[in-house]
């Protein structure tokens, strides 16, 4: 951990590019630095180029351009067995003719640490994942929650200081992995390793992440820790992917200082934040978070917008109420409110006011 | 419920009834016959008349006085005029031949003293002993003599002697026949070193092609697949013909040889009529079988397994041996022991390129079959090419698990 001077790049993408096929590419320019001791989540959709940049970090996959750096050295020539870098599969991939045991003892026999050394390091690893007792157990005999463990301890046996998980949770029940993405977080965060995760489960992407890097079609669309991604999405690639959202299309008529007037398609107009849109007459879609528009006039803060709007649908969630509206034109206006004692619920049907801040609105690309 | 029960249970049962009966009629009656063949012998003891099927005992005298006397007495005159009752009835049933045969399976070139006494029948007269050796001295060999009292019980494990190169001296202690008579050993180890020989060619061919099967892109492997399912579908005759134009002196293998200077013209490469015929065109037919196997158990490794592997910190070597060799040991198990055992039992292509030297066993139990027509012996070497098949079986099952076993 002491390596001073490449403490804050301690992996690098440098102008990355992946092509299969020679024509098309599945990764395009990336640049990507990761400071050591950061838990950094890929997020896309399937196909966005996440799956790739960690297998070209692993060493399964080679970059058809550009340079990956680890720890300030170029890693592009090195193979998957010296780079020294731990890995959670999909699948788990503990071997099933070995025992738990003997699966996490693999990576220490290979580097060649003696016996007495490996039984120690076994039993501190499986201790770490509370799975002590499980030694001589076969990986078949095994919960899915319990193999996904072991995969864990035995990518982490050999203390890598980088740690690759590739949708790992991707076969637990939620429960589990809510669990899992708890221990997982507390490990990385205990043991000071970095990591790389990837996901396509945006939830997992924030509630266990440092930074998340938002992929989609083999480029970054942003990188930011979840809170800014959340709340300051850059496009609406981002804005639709990242949690729930809600969009009104419209276009561009003034642009004045850090507010934008957007004529809506039903023809009424609002205020709203431009993030990258730049002239007017631009189409734009807006986005406002269904947690930020407020049904009760009475709470509406000075400066809000209201619009009218159609109860179309209400829906008991327990902690929440989610409720569709029909808002200038879009009937999938998604509402979300506390399930507080004064909190109303709803009838389909019944017209009421809506508002928002116009900063809580952002105009983005159409 | 009960009745419920076993009514679905009776039902089921008539379910499988035909294939009970069909497994019953074509493989375990045949084969039990067979082995029963190995050892009972009827020919010097019962004749069965073709036409109207009634059974007749025949040297029935003879097998008195084998009873009364103990086994290594000298051939008495009594002994004699019980030899010659039991020539006329032969000679009524037409039937010499038929004994003759079963003495001759075990002391060649005796068949025909039978046909001649028999003949004579009528006229022997007192002495008896004098009357048959004027006919032929041999009738006083104590070897005959011998083989006549083993002969004159049906159940008789002679077969299995001779089956395993040894013989009864005639004071009844089993002995080795005469080393230049000696074949059927020699060839049972001769059968077994080729299958192993032959099944450790198609794990090293076979190997690559079922990994290289089991993880190319789709539209290449299926037409791998097809190339190795060819040869099951080209008759077996076609196949080993080929391997005979192509390698016999003046076939395509040489004549490229020599062609490109490899090869002087006068040292052809002998590949053919031999244990080297045998083994390659063997190998190539046999290759399938190794292969399936191996596939259906490779097809279904994960890829991830060698991947975890490599970045656990093993080598490609390593994560070969360590952890994907491991996993394909069923089928290499279940492609060795189908292969194996095809090998052991094979007929044709060591009949048409072995040569002699190239021959396996059941070239030999052919030969029982059709030319000397000696069946007894045929069950007895096919019995015991069984029984050594089900020991090693037996060891595999020991040392592997027979539920290791992964044909597909």
């Amino acid at each position: 951990m002491a390596n001073g001077k490449n403490d804050d790049a301690f992996v690098v993408f440098d102008r990355v590019q992946k092509s299969y096929d020679g024509e098309t590419l599945v990764v395009k320019d990336l640049n990507l630095t990761l400071p050591r001791g950061e838990f950094l989540t890929m997020l896309g959709p399937s196909g966005s180029g996440k799956t790739t940049c960690l297998m070209m970090l692993a060493g399964f996959e080679t970059a058809t351009h550009g340079e990956i750096l680890l720890d300030g050295r170029p890693i592009n020539n090195i193979p998957p067995h010296k780079r020294g870098i731990g890995m959670v599969f999909q699948s788990y991939a503990l071997f099933p003719h070995m025992t738990v045991g003997e699966n996490l003892s693999f990576p220490l026999e290979v580097r060649g640490i003696a016996k007495s050394t490996r039984e120690e390091k076994i039993k501190r690893a499986l201790d770490m994942v509370q799975m002590g007792q499980f030694a001589n157990r076969r990986p078949a005999q095994l919960s899915g929650g319990q193999q996904q463990r072991i995969a864990l301890a035995r990518a982490l046996v050999f203390e890598p200081e980088l740690v690759l998980m590739d949708e790992p949770l991707g076969a637990l029940d939620k429960q589990l992995r809510e669990h899992m993405q708890f221990e997982i977080t507390r490990l990385a965060h205990e043991l000071g390793i970095t990591t790389v995760y990837v996901t396509h489960d945006q939830t997992e992407a924030l509630t266990m992440s440092d930074r998340v890097a938002v992929f989609n079609d083999g480029v970054i669309q942003q990188l930011a820790p979840p809170d800014q991604l959340y709340e300051t999405p850059q496009n609406s690639f981002v804005a639709q992917f990242i949690g729930e959202n809600n969009t009104l299309n419209g276009v561009i008529t003034a642009i004045k200082g850090d507010l934008c007037e957007v004529k809506l398609d039903n023809g009424e107009v609002i205020d709203a934040k431009p993030v990258n849109v730049s002239k007017v007459g631009e189409r734009t879609c807006v986005s406002i978070r269904p947690e930020r528009v407020e049904v009760n006039p009475a709470r509406l803060q000075p400066g809000a917008h209201t619009l009218k709007a159609e109860v179309l649908e209400f829906i008991y969630m327990g902690d929440i109420f989610r409720t569709r509206l029909r808002v200038a034109g879009n009937e999938d206006f998604i509402v979300k409110t506390r399930n507080a004692p004064d909190q109303v619920r709803m009838t389909p049907g019944t017209q009421i006011d809506i508002g928002w801040l116009p900063q809580d609105c952002r105009a983005l690309d159409a | 419920m009960a009745s419920a029960q076993s009514h679905a249970r009776r039902r089921a049962f008539f379910l499988v009834l035909p294939l009970l009966a069909f497994i019953l009629i074509t493989f375990v009656a045949p084969i039990g016959q067979m082995l029963h063949r190995s050892f009972h012998n009827d020919g010097f003891t019962m004749h069965e008349d073709i036409g109207t099927g009634v059974r007749t005992p025949i040297m029935t005298n003879l097998k008195a006085w084998f009873d009364a006397n103990p086994a290594g007495t000298e051939p008495t005159e009594e002994a004699f005029a019980a030899l010659a009752a039991d020539m006329v009835v032969l000679r009524e049933l037409k039937a010499p031949g038929q004994a003759g045969t079963r003495i001759n399976y075990e002391l060649s070139g005796t068949r025909s003293m039978f046909t001649k006494a028999a003949r004579q029948a009528k006229k022997l007269e007192a002495p008896y002993k004098d009357a048959f050796l004027d006919l032929d001295k041999d009738w006083l060999n104590p070897d005959l003599w011998r083989v006549m009292r083993d002969a004159s019980s049906a159940y008789t494990f002679n077969f299995y002697l001779a089956a395993l190169d040894l013989t009864r001296s005639s004071d009844g202690s089993i002995e080795k026949v005469n080393e230049n008579r000696q074949v059927y050993v020699t060839l049972f180890t001769r059968t077994l070193f080729l299958s192993v020989l032959i099944t450790f060619l198609t794990f090293v061919l076979g190997y690559p092609i079922a990994h290289l099967l089991a993880t190319l892109p789709l539209r290449y492997s299926n037409l791998l697949m097809i190339l190795v399912l060819l040869p099951f579908w080209t008759s077996l005759l076609v196949r080993t013909t080929s391997w005979m134009v192509l390698l016999q002196s003046q076939g395509v293998v040489n004549d490229s040889l020599v062609g490109l200077g490899l090869l002087g013209d006068e040292n052809r490469l002998q590949m053919m009529y031999n244990q080297m015929g045998t083994v390659i065109a063997m190998t190539h037919i046999l290759l399938p079988f190794m292969v399936l196997p191996l596939y259906s158990v490779m097809r279904p490794i994960n890829p991830s397994y060698v991947r975890a592997a490599r970045s656990l910190g093993a080598t490609s070597w390593t994560a070969f041996r360590r952890i994907y060799f491991p996993q394909t040991i069923p089928g290499i198990g279940a492609g060795a022991l189908l292969v194996f055992i095809l090998a052991v039992g094979y007929y044709i292509t060591p009949a048409l390129v072995g040569g002699a030297d190239g021959q396996l066993i059941s070239n030999l139990i052919a030969f029982h079959m059709q030319k000397s027509l000696n069946w007894s012996l045929a069950a007895a070497l096919a019995a015991l090419l069984l029984g050594g098949i089900l020991i090693l079986y037996w060891l595999y099952d020991r040392l592997i698990g027979i539920d290791n076993l992964k044909l597909g």
